[in-house]
């Protein structure tokens, strides 16, 4: 079981620059940040395998790679054995490399073609000067056998392409452990490789960690190997955390909204089975301007008023609505709404100018005709008033609460329905009763 | 099948040549894809199956070298001059290829590669129709009008597979050939992406031919379903029939190590696939199959009907009467080591 902590994550946020023009660079002006990992607190124990799941844009990979320092942190710390990493040189950070490895996703990529499977994996002890030549050797057919490239000999001389995909990740592994690591980074090892053979390489892996002592981090977007592979699962969504907890209660009682959408739509062969049709609309949003208040609420079946509803899910709305128009409509209307670039920017407040020969209220009777359509959708509980104002129309959202990490029995879960502060709060902002001369009223059957 | 299907691939063979030797890579495959039908093609890596799907296309690249017949309109497509072929792409068959990153023109409008398919293959067209046409698929794919003048950049990889699977509709093919569709995408986006795919045969009539080496998506999106191992249909049925009760063993032990939620042990098939240069003699799965008789060593299989309209290319369901004395013994196999697997 699990022993004492090996990596203790706080506070960490790891951003990245993005590149304006050549003007603003000139200019020193900033063209904002992606936010990879925002705000991350995580420990990792001795001996557990720790999975971090979550889609392309997650942030999930850069939060493996700040904790080996590939990638320098922008606030918060790292402590690997009690050492903080993140203010580490890299010539100081050179002999933890030894304790800490990483496995990469793509085998047919992270081999050198140019050298054969004995320098491959022998390289690592070259790096580090450890042993003689012939030592080196006997290190290296020890640890191919270790990995079930058996006998070594029939592999040595061999090169990448000469290897299946699963033997090549098998040489992955064996250069990753050569050097006797206390942790293994695993990103996503088995997602390039066929299903005949993910299950062996996750076996090994099994083993290994049995027979040297390892600590995993399984980074992977698939939570079905997950579950077979992880003692602790920590649901990545935009940079944060929004659940983590025991694998036995992610499978069996996932709090988060997203977590449930996640394993909803994980495909199955079993026939009885039909395409999931309830799923989130949309994907993950970009890191550079991420949704008000909770990240995933624009996709969140279950969001209510004060989880973040702002000017962008309006637009999103209205998109999705022309998406499905015949021409003559969606253009009649996209006439009505105007230029939609004033809901570009996140605001819970925005004044929308309706289009030539048109009034603020012909405004008001096309959003509420909309929300006649599906009254029940989510993003109507955020609508806090909307008003006519000649020309104009005034639409406001409630104003977000942030999420914060609340503890669920075993898991710990960032999202409102579990707050009772939160819950509280909205139920008072839908008691509040503005004068509102028109146009729509928050719902009140509650 | 009663009515007549829209493509119908007869004795189909897919040959590459190489250095190393000729790589059989598709082998006296048949197959039918009725209007409105899904098939699934699935098989491990360096089965044949995209190699298949391109070769119904008549999309092989240079030193391939087919034959057999993949009738189309009462035309056959192996051996048509370029010139014809070109003209039946777009409007007849179209392809979705896997990664939508690299297929659309990053200096074109969304609007400018809708534009150039439906002038090209469609002249008549107005520019009203056009727009109409390109807006109208694109909306069911759930890109909305307002971003048709974007650039390809300004789309996530789920909106660009969208898109690239909308560009191919737009011609309205009667056959798609999508190959991995999904498999650069993220599970959410992946499902999204099935549901369109699926509600094709609705909304649009047309056949699919769905690649894909994940069997949990052929069962949730697929009528029918093919298994291609070393360049043969090991067995094909009803989707249904096929997960629930397959007749190969390799379609079975394919199944027992897909993980999904659902699983409850870890299994692995013993070995590799074997290369197409110089396949195993007899059943080509044989060195890897738990129920290999004496007979799959040394006989090639032969195919067999079995009820429901499901076919098997396996031993074990006979036929009975070419099967030598002895020859259902078990197969003496060495066991395979981990060193020869993959």
């Amino acid at each position: 079981m699990p022993g004492d902590v090996l990596v203790s994550i706080r506070g960490l946020k790891t951003y990245y620059a993005i590149r304006g023009s050549f003007a603003s660079r000139i200019l020193g002006r900033e063209a904002g940040h992606v936010r990879a990992v925002d705000d991350v607190t995580l420990e990792l124990h001795r001996g557990e395998v720790l999975g971090l799941v979550g889609e392309s844009g997650s942030g999930k990979t850069t939060l493996g790679r700040t904790i080996l320092g590939l990638v320098s942190a922008t606030e918060g710390s790292v402590e690997f054995e009690g050492r903080e990493i993140t203010k580490m040189s890299e010539r100081q950070l050179r002999p933890l490399r030894r304790e800490m490895q990483i496995v990469f996703q793509d085998p047919h990529a992270s081999l050198n073609p140019a050298m054969t499977v004995q320098q491959l994996v022998e390289h690592p002890l070259q790096i580090h000067k450890l042993g003689s030549a012939a030592e080196r050797k006997s290190r290296v057919e020890e640890t191919l056998a270790i990995v079930g490239l058996d006998p070594p000999e029939q592999f040595m001389d061999k090169y990448p392409s000469d290897l299946s995909g699963g033997q090549k990740q098998r040489v992955v592994i064996a250069r990753a452990i050569i050097l006797n690591p206390v942790l293994l980074v695993a990103d996503e090892p088995v997602s390039m490789l066929d299903m005949s053979v993910r299950a062996k390489i996750l076996e090994l892996m099994l083993y290994l960690k049995r027979q040297l002592n390892l600590t995993y981090l399984y980074i992977t977007h698939d939570l079905a190997t997950a579950k077979f592979f992880c003692d602790r699962i920590a649901i990545l969504y935009l940079g944060r955390i929004v659940e983590i907890g025991p694998s036995e209660a992610i499978y069996a009682d996932a709090k988060h909204p997203y977590t449930r959408a996640l394993l909803r739509a994980i495909p199955d062969p079993d026939p009885r089975r039909a395409v999931p049709r309830d799923l989130p609309p949309g994907e993950v949003p970009d890191a550079a301007s991420p949704p008000l208040g909770c990240s995933f609420h624009p996709r969140c079946p279950l969001a209510f008023e004060v989880c973040g509803w702002e000017s962008r899910d309006l637009r999103d709305l209205l998109e999705a609505r022309w998406a499905l128009q015949a021409q003559e409509d969606y253009e009649a209307e996209q006439a009505l709404m105007g230029d939609l670039a004033a809901l570009d920017e996140p605001a819970t407040n925005v004044r929308l100018k309706a289009g030539a020969g048109k009034t603020g209220a012909d405004i008001i009777a096309l959003l509420d005709s909309i929300r006649g359509e599906a009254p029940d959708a989510p993003f109507w509980k955020g609508v806090r008033r909307i008003a006519a104002d000649g020309q104009h129309a005034d639409v406001e959202w409630y104003e977000p609460i942030a999420p914060r990490p609340l503890e669920q029995g075993d898991s710990t879960v960032e999202c409102h329905l579990y707050d009772g502060e939160a819950l509280a709060e909205a139920e008072r902002r839908r008691g509040e009763t503005a004068p509102m001369p028109t146009g729509i009223r928050p719902q009140s059957d509650t | 099948m009663t009515e007549t299907p829209v493509v119908s691939v007869r004795d189909l063979r897919v040959y590459y040549g190489t250095p190393r030797g000729t790589v059989r890579a598709v082998d006296r495959v048949s197959l039918d894809i009725g209007e409105g039908e899904v098939l699934g093609l699935v098989g491990e890596s360096g089965c044949g199956k995209s190699t298949l799907g391109r070769g119904i296309l008549g999309l092989l690249p240079e030193g391939a070298a087919s034959d057999g017949e993949v009738l189309y309109s009462g035309k056959n497509l192996v051996g048509m001059n370029a010139k014809e072929l070109r003209r039946l792409r777009g409007p007849d068959l179209g392809m979705i290829f896997q990664e939508p990153m690299t297929r659309l023109n990053p200096v074109m409008r969304i609007e400018d590669h809708f534009r150039e398919a439906l002038e090209q293959h469609e002249p008549k067209l107005t520019d009203r129709e056009v727009r109409t046409r390109s807006l109208e698929t694109l909306g069911h794919m759930g890109i909305p009008p307002t971003r048709f003048r974007q650039y390809p950049h300004e789309f996530s990889g789920g909106m660009r597979q969208r898109i690239m699977i909308a560009l191919a509709l737009v011609l309205r093919p009667r056959l798609l050939v999508a190959d991995e569709p999904t498999t650069s995408l993220d599970v959410i986006v992946e499902a999204q992406i099935l549901a369109i795919l699926s509600d094709l045969r609705r909304n649009f009539g047309t056949a699919l031919l769905l690649i894909t080496h994940n069997l949990g998506i052929v069962a949730e999106a697929c009528d029918r379903v093919a298994v291609m191992y070393a360049g043969k249909i090991a067995e094909e049925g009803d989707a249904r029939d096929v997960f629930g009760d397959p007749a190969h063993p390799y379609t079975r032990e394919l199944l027992r190590s897909t993980i999904s939620l659902e699983t409850d042990a870890l299994h692995s098939i013993p070995g590799a696939p074997p290369n197409l240069i110089d396949p195993p003699k007899g059943c080509r799965f044989h060195p890897r199959c738990p129920s290999a008789m004496a007979v799959c060593a040394v006989q090639d299989p032969i195919e067999q009907r079995l009820d429901g309209g499901r076919r098997v290319l396996c031993w074990l369901h006979g036929p009975d009467e070419l099967i030598p004395d002895g020859g259902r013994d078990l197969l003496e196999r060495e066991e395979i080591a981990i060193a020869e697997e993959a």
